[in-house]
């Protein structure tokens, strides 16, 4: 009965709401609806769909008490030039209050390649640090004691080597793997289809993978062995529910993968972690959020039979969203990166990474850099937002769109299901096909105006050309070569290659686990380019097809 | 009927992103163009091979990793040095301001920096395609 007063009720709203359009009319190209009321939640069950913080399905949060025991990890990614200049920094973001570290490779590193390789010509030390060989690595962690922080490591293809090299780093160290703590980004499948950082193709990088699932459940139990990214998913042009979709698609693939190579699921699915884009729709981001962690819990409870609550969580790093950034009036950032951050905060991220304001025009210098982190800061201490748990929940709008955002994710989900997993659907094109028609999509939406951008298709002014930009030196590469060759003259080279000889061997029999033997590689200080390179002759490369 | 115009859109580099490539190639399509994309992670040489084996009027260089200095310039002499010195070389990515007069003075004959309407790159090429 309160019902068909309620929908009585809105009928009449609506009535005369569409009486006054003439006079009063909205603005173009809203949301489809203008009020959310009861109706639209109809059928909402409290316990069913949101439950407890902590609890299945974890809508409200993988915790318990949430952000009012601790804040999020405020987790900041750098990394540029030399392992020196990285250190300064991460050394200046621990003292500045920063709680974690998030380390960026160049793309040599993040390809396979030596700084000495011809494809690293120019690229040397420019997104990233320059990591040749556990060198390198003992000069990026120096003074930093690896029991104490944590460190996420954007490495996919070659993220074996890359841990492997952080495990010897803390032996020197005198800390023993299992006190290790941090993520390896390890998501091969969103590289085929968003990132572009591949080298081998599909089979052996799942191989690669599972073994290192396997490796790290019984020597680095606190690791997070992949961070499965949405992120440039949605950077390359994706919507939100394509974002969490997609993603969780590849997620499917890794757990299958990793129970079909023997693994019981608890064993496992517990050290998976996400990672999300916070874009600039506040409420849209939020939604996605609680609609992510509600369909990972029934995946891994339905389709897996995953049995323990920490394998149905899906815990999750967040990044706010480069794309956002606009080159014009580059402060205007800062606002858009609070926005995002209150969305990351609300939404119930474990861990988070602020952008600053230039990075549409070069890497951040570190007074930018240092505005991001206190944005985080003033969110956590300042703002409230952080106070309660899953604040939103209860609004008509926000459950609506939670609902929604998980409802079009399924969609693609079955989609993908059907076409025989995400690995067939990005052979196919498919994932990079839906990305690509989105983010033609948005830009036409831009250049038409009908999606304003403050400062860019409306509000501009005439600007100068921002001074005080970080420059990486063009000597890194020179620097780096030389680094490559003293360490070549002065290491045992008969054990480097009879370690190399070794993972060759290895490598050709799917039977083993590839993780100790790369491990040997690496203390025998073999350089990543090395290691690659054995493997990209045993497994060959990717070759991507590219659509249009 | 009047040739169309051949566009080859590329990705010198390591640099996988390649939103703006794609959404500049598609654009530069739907304002009747012929394009080629060549896809992520391409040598100057192999930019080259392609200019010469789809015959373009007009190649379009990609980069968001910071070494355009160094790829860009390459890209240019190659093909002048295969004495292609009639193909208009464009480029795009996060180029900071400070760099595009050295690209420009390097056979880079416009940049185009984040924020650009695809309609504005479509212009220039019709104007300035030899």
């Amino acid at each position: 009965m309160a019902n068909e007063s309620l929908k009585a009720g809105f009928q009449a709203y609506t009535a005369k709401v569409e009486k006054s359009l003439e006079k009063f009319p909205e603005r173009k190209n809203l949301e489809s609806n203008r009020l959310y009321t009861p109706l639209d939640i109809e059928g909402f069950d409290y316990e069913k769909d949101l439950g407890f913080p902590g609890q299945y399905p974890f809508t409200r949060g993988v915790q318990p008490t949430m952000y009012r025991g601790r804040f999020w990890t405020m987790r900041m990614y750098a990394g540029f030039a030399t392992a020196e200049e990285s250190n300064k920094r991460y050394r200046y973001l621990l003292a500045s209050g920063g709680s974690g570290l998030s380390c960026a490779f160049d793309l040599p590193t993040q390809i396979g390649y030596d700084s000495d390789h011809p494809m690293a010509e120019g690229e040397v030390g420019k997104v990233g640090v320059a990591i040749d060989s556990l060198a390198d690595m003992e000069i990026l962690f120096d003074g930093i004691p690896l029991d104490k922080v944590s460190t996420s490591m954007t490495i996919n293809a070659p993220a074996s080597v890359l841990l492997a090299m952080y495990i010897a780093v803390a032996e020197k160290q005198g800390v023993s793997p299992d006190k290790l703590a941090g993520t390896i980004q390890n998501d091969i499948l969103k590289e085929y289809a968003a990132r572009g950082t591949y080298i081998f193709p599909p089979k052996p990088s799942m191989r690669l993978i599972t073994n290192i699932f396997e490796y790290c459940s019984k020597h680095v139990p606190s690791w997070n062995t992949i961070s499965i990214s949405g992120y440039h998913i949605r950077e390359a042009g994706s919507t939100a529910s394509q974002e969490i979709a997609f993603t969780i698609a590849d997620g499917i693939a890794y757990v299958e993968a990793a129970i079909k190579a023997g693994m019981d699921v608890d064993d496992f699915a517990g050290r998976l972690s996400f990672f999300w884009n916070a874009h600039n729709n506040v409420l849209e981001e939020v939604a996605k959020f609680r609609a992510s962690r509600r369909i990972w819990a029934k995946v891994m409870k339905e389709r897996f039979n995953a049995k323990q609550a920490k394998s149905q969580m899906l815990r999750v790093h967040t990044q706010t969203a480069g794309s956002m950034l606009t080159a014009q009036q580059p402060d205007n950032n800062i606002v858009r990166v609070a926005l995002q951050t209150a969305a990351a905060v609300m939404g119930g991220t474990q861990s988070l990474h602020t952008n600053s304001k230039d990075e549409a025009l070069a890497l951040p210098t570190e007074e930018s850099v240092r505005i991001a982190l206190r944005t985080q800061q003033i969110v956590a201490y300042e703002s409230g937002l952080a106070d309660t748990v899953d604040p939103l929940a209860g609004s008509y709008y926000v459950e609506a769109l939670t609902n929604k955002i998980e409802a079009e994710a399924w969609e693609y989900i079955k989609k993908i299901d059907e076409i025989g997993g995400a690995p067939a659907a990005i052979e196919k094109g498919y994932i990079q096909k839906e990305i690509q028609e989105s983010a033609y999509k948005w830009q036409m939406q831009v250049e038409k105006g009908e999606r304003v951008i403050v400062g860019v298709n409306k509000f501009q002014i005439e600007e100068q050309a921002p001074k005080n930009l970080l420059r990486v030196d063009a000597s890194v590469g020179e620097l780096q070569k030389k680094k490559i060759a003293d360490l070549k003259a002065r290491r045992d080279n008969a054990k480097v290659e009879a370690a190399l000889a070794a993972l060759k061997t290895a490598c050709a029999d799917e039977s083993v686990n590839l993780m100790p033997i790369i491990l040997d590689a690496v203390r025998a200080y073999a350089t990543e380019g090395e290691i690659c390179g054995v493997m990209r002759e045993v497994f060959g490369e990717y070759q991507a097809s590219t659509t249009l | 009927m009047e040739k169309r115009i051949r566009v080859l859109v590329a990705k010198p580099g390591l640099d996988g992103h390649d939103r703006g490539a794609k959404v500049v190639a598609r654009a530069l399509r739907d304002a009747g163009f012929e394009v080629i994309y060549t896809g992520i992670r391409l040598t100057p040489e192999q930019i080259v091979a392609a200019s010469v084996q789809e015959d373009v009027n007009v190649v379009a260089l990609s980069l968001l990793s910071g070494a355009h200095n160094t790829l860009f310039p390459k890209v240019v002499e190659q093909l002048k040095e295969k004495g292609l010195n009639d193909i208009l070389v464009i480029g795009g990515g996060v180029i900071p301001d400070a760099d595009i007069p050295f690209l420009k003075e390097h056979g880079v004959a416009e940049v185009f920096t984040p924020g650009t309407p695809t309609t504005k790159i479509v212009d220039f090429i019709k104007e300035n395609v030899k």
